[in-house]
């Protein structure tokens, strides 16, 4: 991600003689240095000590760990369980991050308006942004229970018979999809929000009076300048798609048979309930290889029209 | 030198931001996990109070640690960093694991009187199952559990069928749960005949099955399993007939938590489920209900669960004599009693069976001796080295076949053969 | 705008905000009344407290509460510190390095310490801080996000008053302290109120690395207290969801104005 340094005034500084300019530096450097400390401690050195740790062996008792090339990586191609969470874990994104960004920019649409009742309606969408997914979740256990369950009341009103969508392969990945949809769509709209409400009103305005409909409107002038914002969003998008796992600890535990695991999820299990740490540090090296991948596709794709300024 | 300072960087910030835990000198640390509901971790703690007035020479800190799963995570972290504590219950089945960790001692070195080995010896044989191997005993069960059935004698009545008698066999489960099983003007499913949850932990009342076909789903040295024995196979067969072919079962995956509530709601007329669920049931039930050992096939049977003592290295030989001497306090008969009242979980002894306290708590529920009159059934809950990694495996093998994704010899074939890969190093 | 579009336009957002607010209004629902009508939803239940009381007696709640309280205000303290530092560094010195250090703090912006739970975990462990409140901290005490939060606004605070200072002899750090982070009070909120509600919320690290009474925050309280081998008591689960988010939910309710006005402030759009 390459932010605007290009727009930084920096004429203030360029007068200076080389005694004041070398304080700058130093002045600089001390400022970021108790932040870069800890960003690089828990964030770029484990990064990297992740891949050293994954030609290791996992240490057990008294076995310490070796040096056992890319024998972690033999394993993870043969590993069906990996290619099983992978796959649902692209699901997964391509599922919540159009779906929560397509809500989220109706929602902001929604309560951009007055009308009576709308920051009652805010404050709906808001909510899930203020609950702990891992307490929401047992709620959501509820909603999706056969038979007493309230989907199942609901259809069962309709004389739909019963659903089983946790306990089901082909459903479990989707009612997960959904919970965390609901649980991101509203933390987005505050983005979307603010973004709409920079827009000039006279932009409409003016294309209203040549004739355009609303779905014009928004499709040639509100929804381009909305394009940071959307950029901004579907980072964190992406990163939620890797990130939420917690509800699956209660809705499924990842089943019916890995159905419904993610990548993250199969890392916790297979380092913290198998102890198999080396095996974890493997996956986990695919997770970031994965993020890397996104950073440079969205490098090409937004760069040009983005910037930070 | 980084390290340091960075050690240091670290300590600085904790200290902003830390509530230190108050350091107690103490002799013995003890860590349990609570795994059910009610107030089971003050039971603890007042049975530890009551043993420090009585012996004021020891000490005891009783930590609660939280899930079975936080208590062994916290224990291996601990023992790794040289601070074990000297006693902790934990899940029987990670007996394997704490061995292959060399984090526990075997209790045979801190029995010596005669009347220590009979201690010993007073333990359902059932739950020694899960807490011995290579003839050395490494565990002494305290919070054990076995899966029993619930019948709802309303239900019962309403079908047609005797409210007081149970299923005896599968045959039988299955008869009575297609006469129980009840459907609307639109043909759609309003009460099951029987829920037998399968999510989670499958493997535990799936083993009640297999038992029940008299089969053994690993060996007792816990480094071979036995997953495409043809009767495992057979047994998987008529788990998910019973939501297929005789569809007296909600098809799919069937929720653990959400049972006792479906069992309530009327939702399905049977269930299995843990002894642990007694009270809940007792309190929360809105009609009369029954409590029957599980049906028979080839024979009668049941898995145990639950919790043991373990005991572990890295303390003097005091300090374990006096856990020992503890636990052999705390199993003993009036507190045992007093704890299984709390709790619902299996009294491990027959002794604890014979006080008064038990029999006027049994008089009067009668429902909690079938727990017992089951053991003799019961064999020992799976368990073997890598158990966590095993387990899981043999879990996604049952949600493959439960679910249909694939038949149940190929999933067990399957299961079978990664299983063997892992626990080959251990031969 | 037409009429029809209007109302149309109305009834999806009321609609939207029905199905969003479902499950609280079932945790509200199942938290006021006896467990039998968990499933059931009839007019004239009776109300009660008793889940509340249950909950708060299954579980030392106060204690999760502290810890929690304790974890959110000291990450949200060092992060406007440590942050503010930064982000005064990059929007304001000129030194070499400093781009591409800056590309190394927003790459946190994408891997986040979320995903590195192994290695962060060894880190910890080697620090001797498994199972405190620091090693819950630590891995967000400094955060990119904050740092590039923080220095977009930075980069709005005009040059002449930075200037006015300097020539009343005011330090560097005086400077950042009378001028800039007044202008960026604002951001200050906005971030702290995300900080606030995803540490207060957050579970799958903090799980890792607690396994006592005395570390475990709230959230961690409550996925032991709610995974019982007895199966699910929504009545009291949500009574105590309720419980453990309500400071929470009041603090947003209180706030909303001016979280989204914040927002709208700082640039992010």
């Amino acid at each position: 991600m390459r932010a605007g340094h290009d727009g930084l005034p920096v004429a203030f500084f360029v007068q200076e003689d080389a005694p004041m300019l070398s304080r700058q530096w130093i002045h600089g450097w001390l400022l970021l240095l108790p932040a870069l400390a800890f960003i690089f401690l828990f964030t770029h050195i484990p990064a990297i000590t992740t891949i050293w740790n994954s030609f290791q062996s996992t240490p057990r008792g008294r076995r310490p760990a070796q040096f056992v090339g890319l024998d972690n990586y033999e394993r993870l191609i043969g590993d069906p369980v990996f290619w099983k969470v992978l796959v649902n874990n692209l699901w997964f994104a391509l599922g919540t991050i159009p779906v929560s960004i397509a809500l989220s920019i109706a929602m902001a649409l929604f309560v951009n308006r007055a009308f009576a009742g709308r920051s009652l309606v805010r404050m709906a969408y808001f909510t899930p942004t203020v609950l702990p997914l891992i307490a929401v979740a047992n709620i959501w256990l509820f909603f999706y229970t056969p038979g007493f369950g309230l989907i199942d009341q609901v259809l069962g009103a309709f004389g739909h018979g019963q659903t089983n969508l946790l306990g089901s392969p082909d459903t479990a990945l989707g009612a997960i999809i959904v919970v965390s949809i609901w649980k991101e769509a509203g933390f987005f709209m505050i983005f979307y929000l603010a973004a709409l409400q920079a827009i000039p009103p006279q932009l409409a305005e003016a294309a209203r009076i040549e004739g355009a409909g609303g779905w014009t409107i928004f499709r040639r002038i509100t929804f381009p300048l909305m394009m940071p914002t959307t950029l901004f969003v579907s980072i964190n998008a992406v990163i939620n798609a890797f990130r939420l796992v917690d509800h699956i600890f209660i809705l499924t535990g990842g089943g019916p048979d890995n159905a419904s695991s993610l990548l993250l999820y199969y890392i916790y299990e297979t380092s913290f309930r198998y102890w198999d740490t080396a095996y974890g540090a493997t996956l986990t090296v695919v997770m970031l290889a994965l993020l890397g991948l996104f950073a440079i596709g969205q490098f090409f794709l937004f760069d040009r029209k983005v910037h930070y300024k | 030198m980084l390290a340091n300072i960075l050690k240091g960087a670290a300590a600085a910030a904790a200290l902003a931001i830390t509530a230190a835990a108050p350091a107690r000198a103490t002799d013995l640390q003890f860590y349990f996990p609570v795994a059910v509901g009610g107030g089971a971790a003050e039971v603890i703690q007042s049975l530890t109070d009551e043993y420090m007035a009585a012996n004021p020479e020891v000490k005891i800190d009783a930590v609660y640690a939280g899930t079975y799963q936080d208590t062994i995570t916290k224990v291996i972290t601990a023992a790794r960093g040289g601070n074990a504590p000297q006693l902790s219950v934990a899940l029987a089945v990670d007996m394997f694991t704490l061995i292959d960790e060399g984090l526990i001692l075997p209790f045979d070195d801190f029995i010596t009187s005669e009347e220590d080995r009979a201690w010993l010896d007073s333990f359902y044989p059932a739950f020694m199952e899960n807490s011995q191997t290579g003839g050395k005993t490494y565990g002494i069960p305290f919070q054990r559990s076995t899966p029993v059935l619930y019948w709802n004698k309303e239900a019962f009545a309403e079908a047609g069928l005797d409210p007081e008698a149970p299923p005896a066999t599968w045959d039988e489960m299955v008869e009575m749960g297609k006469t129980l099983t009840k459907r609307d003007a639109n043909g759609n499913v309003t009460q099951w005949g029987v829920r037998i949850p399968t999510s989670g932990f499958p493997y535990w009342l799936f083993q009640g099955l297999s038992t029940q076909n008299d089969v053994i789903l690993a060996n007792a040295d816990g480094n071979k399993t036995n997953f495409d024995d043809p009767a495992v196979v057979e047994a998987l067969e008529y788990l998910v007939s019973l939501s297929t072919e005789h569809a007296v079962m909600e098809p799919g995956i069937v929720e653990w938590g959400a049972t006792p509530k479906a069992f309530f709601e009327g939702q399905a007329a049977m269930m299995w489920t843990t002894t642990g669920n007694l009270t809940n049931v007792r309190a929360n039930a809105p009609f009369d209900f029954g409590v029957a050992m599980l049906p028979a096939n080839k024979r009668r049977g049941a898995p145990t669960g639950g919790g043991n003592f373990y005991l572990f290295d890295g303390s003097s030989d005091e300090e374990l004599a006096a856990a020992v001497d503890f636990i052999k306090w705390i199993t003993g008969p009036e507190q045992s009693a007093k704890w299984t009242m709390a709790t619902g979980y299996v009294a491990p002894r027959p002794a604890t069976w014979e006080t008064d306290t038990m029999k006027a708590y049994a008089a009067d529920f009668p429902a909690v001796l079938v727990a017992r009159d089951q053991l003799e059934h019961a064999v020992a809950e799976l368990s073997t080295y890598e158990n966590q990694r095993i387990t899981q495996i043999f879990n996604d093998a049952l949600a493959a076949a439960i679910t249909g994704t694939k038949p149940a010899d190929e999933a067990l074939a399957e299961a079978q053969a990664q299983a063997d890969a892992i626990l080959a190093a251990y031969r | 705008m037409t009429g029809f579009d209007r109302i149309l336009m109305t009834t999806g957002a009321v609609v939207l905000a029905l199905i969003w607010v479902l499950p609280l209004a079932y945790a509200v629902w199942t938290a006021f009344h006896p467990s039998e009508y968990e499933a059931r939803f009839v007019l004239g239940a009776p109300l009660t407290l008793e889940n509340f009381v249950k909950a708060w007696n299954a579980a030392p709640f106060a204690r999760y509460f502290l810890n929690t309280f304790i974890l959110v205000t000291g990450i949200v303290v060092c992060q406007f510190v440590l942050c503010t530092l930064a982000a005064y560094g990059f929007a304001r010195y000129r030194f070499p390095g400093r781009d591409i250090l800056f590309s190394l703090v927003l790459l946190q912006l994408l891997v986040m310490p979320d995903i590195l739970i192994v290695e962060n975990y060894r880190t910890i462990g080697a620090l001797g801080l498994v199972d405190t409140i620091a090693a819950i901290a630590l891995p967000y005490v400094a955060s990119g996000f904050g740092v590039f939060l923080i220095r977009q606004t930075f980069m709005t605070v005009p040059r002449e008053l930075d200037e006015a200072a300097r020539i009343e002899g005011a330090g560097p750090l005086t400077i950042l302290w009378r001028v800039y982070v007044p202008l960026a009070k604002p951001i200050y909120l906005a971030y702290g109120l995300v900080s606030v509600s995803h540490h207060w919320n957050n579970f799958l690290w903090p799980l890792i690395v607690t396994n006592s009474v005395e570390t475990r925050p709230v959230t961690v309280g409550l996925s032991i207290f709610s995974t019982t081998d007895s199966g699910v008591e929504w009545s009291v689960i949500n009574a105590a969801t309720l419980m453990t988010s309500g400071p929470l939910l009041i603090a947003f309710l209180l706030f909303q104005r001016q979280f989204v006005q914040s927002f709208m402030r700082a640039g992010i759009k």
